[in-house]
């Protein structure tokens, strides 16, 4: 059920990058779809009733407790790692996009993509 | 001589970090940063041209000793040196022409930073062993080129580059959604434990809808044809030898190469996925040489004609699937060495025409043909070197592409599809007379009155074309001598007919 939530929203995210006319709205479709991606790779990692695995300083000398119990109760951390990762990089490039609508806006004066065509063929 | 591979990534990740601080020590330290990036893109291409004489197969980098699948590997196989060695080739004659080029923009070092950071990137999509470090190398490689097509900041730069940058963007969320749908039904991101995993559960409707993901995100960066509206325009916007690297080898290795990877080594070959690759590769091969006919802008002619080149390759590979498949094992390698081939016979003469119509450009200051005529004597290395990547993009004998297409045609008739070798033979006609049209308007006919006084740029530009003119006149020998062919093309195939082994020798390191 929560995998079709966020199937929904990575489709709304892409009608709105494609269908959009403004170039802000493009932008934050494409944000959209960034965050559903983010949110299904952290559900994929996630368990319910799950702790962090995380292993303090006394348990390590339990060694059956790291290997059984806390294995098959803790989140996966991996899908956590990932989603650090593409944050960043969709930082990174948000602020290229946000750049480049700037500069458009500053030549054009408009944020309307139908307006903004030299381009064709 | 076996090299340790992640000197790949951080000779033109070093670069681009000391490069710009470099440059702001003042002018003399300016164009020593020049230097030091040809001296880093030469190296590179040396380096890439030593790993092919590696002492086995397949060699494989643990990072920081942490064996697979905990730690994340480096892989260098035949698949990979082969684009490794384009990449180099590429990169070096680009790097030689931006020498001299970039000097009418402000800004360089920022260019030579970007630069850097794509051929990086690059080379760590063409290295990497990991699903999850691919995207992030794709993505390097992505974000430097959305900035170096809006590099020169004009209208029409801004548009191409926001518009690629777009839908750039959209393909990289597929492929990372793709990435997450492998991990959730195999529980690995390496791509050989994915494979084995793959392979034995069999392709369940998860993994299916990973591998449509990944056709559509690596076909959006290869510019495929229901997928390839932005080309066309971001192509022609970046200065020349952006241009260069972008169509000769941005999109393969993005592209062509990485899908290629998912689709033969990790999910395995099918009929269904070979047609799929068979019928996206003749569409773009027939529908981009009809859109480039119609265009009378030099480099926007250029950036069509790249859509359908790349069809041949993707046709090549999909075509060596489709008969890998039916077990036809001896024409689907033909297939997928005429592909291979292609990828990088491609990739040396569209990067020298896109070489060409930057001195051109830079000449004239026009890119388009109506305005041009009679340039053979005012530009006549430029004319030379054009006309010899114009034959051999049309497949003339003696140069390069000839046999590349040739041998598709070959195996296609071998696998007895008349039908494909007829459309390979009509859309190289249609390539040769696009050609002709350039080589027409541009080079031939009256000078006009404006451009009686032009001259032409020498030095490294002369440098950078008259070497990948040589390479196109002479690739031939990579086919035709059997010593060449056997440590540059053939461990390229073998890594592609033998997809599934990629993960039985990566594990069994």
């Amino acid at each position: 059920m929560a995998y079709a939530w966020c199937f929904l929203l990575f489709m709304t995210g892409l009608y709105c990058a494609v269908v959009k006319k403004n170039m802000v709205k493009i932008v934050l479709g494409i944000i959209i779809m960034e965050y559903a991606v983010n949110i299904f790779l952290i559900m994929l990692g996630y368990r319910i009733g799950g702790v962090a695995p995380i292993v303090g300083k006394g348990e390590l000398a339990g060694i059956d407790k790291v290997t059984s119990a806390f294995v098959n109760n803790c989140v996966d951390p991996l899908p956590q790692a990932l989603v650090l990762t593409s944050i960043v990089i969709s930082l990174g490039s948000l602020a290229l996009m946000i750049a480049l609508c700037i500069r458009t806006y500053e030549r054009y004066g408009t944020f309307d993509i139908t307006e903004i065509r030299r381009l064709r063929g | 001589m076996n090299i340790p591979l992640p000197v790949f990534v951080a000779i033109p990740l070093i670069a681009a970090f000391f490069l710009p601080i470099l440059s702001g020590l003042g002018r003399k330290a300016k164009s020593f940063a020049t230097l030091l990036a040809n001296l880093a893109t030469i190296s590179l291409l040396v380096l890439a041209v030593l790993a092919l004489g590696r002492s086995e197969d397949i060699q494989v980098y643990e990072i920081g000793k942490w064996s697979i699948p905990i730690g994340i590997n480096m892989v260098l196989d035949g698949l990979s040196s082969l684009l490794l060695l384009a990449i180099g080739v590429v990169s070096t004659a680009a790097m030689l022409f931006s020498t001299r080029y970039m000097e009418q923009y402000t800004a360089k070092p920022k260019y030579l930073s970007l630069f850097m950071l794509m051929v990086a990137g690059m080379n760590g999509v063409v290295l990497s062993g990991d699903l999850f470090n691919l995207y992030v190398f794709l993505e390097i490689a992505s974000i430097a080129s959305y900035a170096l097509v809006g590099f020169g900041c004009n209208n029409e730069e801004l548009e191409a580059a926001f518009k690629y940058m777009v839908l750039g963007t959209i393909a990289s969320v597929f492929v990372l959604f793709g990435i997450g749908l492998v991990y959730g039904n195999t529980g690995t991101l390496n791509m050989a434990y994915a494979s084995k995993a793959i392979n034995t559960v069999g392709l369940n409707p998860g993994l299916a809808f990973a591998l449509a993901l990944f056709v559509a995100g690596f076909g959006l960066k290869a510019a495929l044809v229901p997928f390839h509206a932005w080309l066309p325009d971001a192509h022609p916007s970046a200065p020349a030898p952006i241009s260069a690297m972008l169509s000769g080898v941005l999109i393969k290795t993005l592209g062509v190469y990485a899908l290629t990877r998912m689709v033969f080594c990790i999910f395995g070959v099918s009929v269904t996925i070979g047609w799929l690759l068979v019928v996206l590769g003749l569409v773009s091969m027939v529908v981009g040489a009809f859109l480039a006919f119609g265009q009378w802008d030099f480099k926007r002619l250029l950036a069509y004609s790249s859509i359908s080149q790349v069809g041949y390759v993707v046709l090549g590979l999909g075509l060596g699937a489709t008969l890998l498949a039916q077990g036809h094992a001896a024409w689907a390698s033909l297939a997928i060495l005429g592909g291979l081939f292609h990828l990088v016979n491609h990739a040396v003469y569209k990067s020298l025409l896109f070489l060409t119509s930057g001195s051109v450009q830079m000449s004239t200051g026009t890119r388009q043909l109506k305005q041009m005529g009679g340039l053979a004597e005012k530009l006549p290395f430029t004319r030379t070197t054009c006309t010899i990547a114009s034959a051999s993009i049309a497949g003339i004998p003696p140069f390069s592409g000839f046999w590349s297409k040739l041998i598709l045609v070959v195996a296609a008739v071998g696998a007895g599809l008349y039908w494909i070798a007829a459309i390979i033979v009509f859309v190289s006609l249609c390539t040769l007379i696009m050609y002709l049209k350039v080589q027409r308007y541009a080079f031939l006919g009256e000078l006009p009155e404006n451009l009686q006084q032009i001259k032409e740029h020498r030095g490294s530009m002369l440098v950078a074309m008259v070497l990948l003119a040589v390479l196109c006149s002479f690739m031939g020998l990579l086919v035709l001598v059997p010593y060449l062919r056997a440590t540059v093309l053939t461990p390229a195939v073998d890594v592609l007919t033998d997809g599934l082994l990629y993960a039985v020798n990566v594990i069994g390191k």
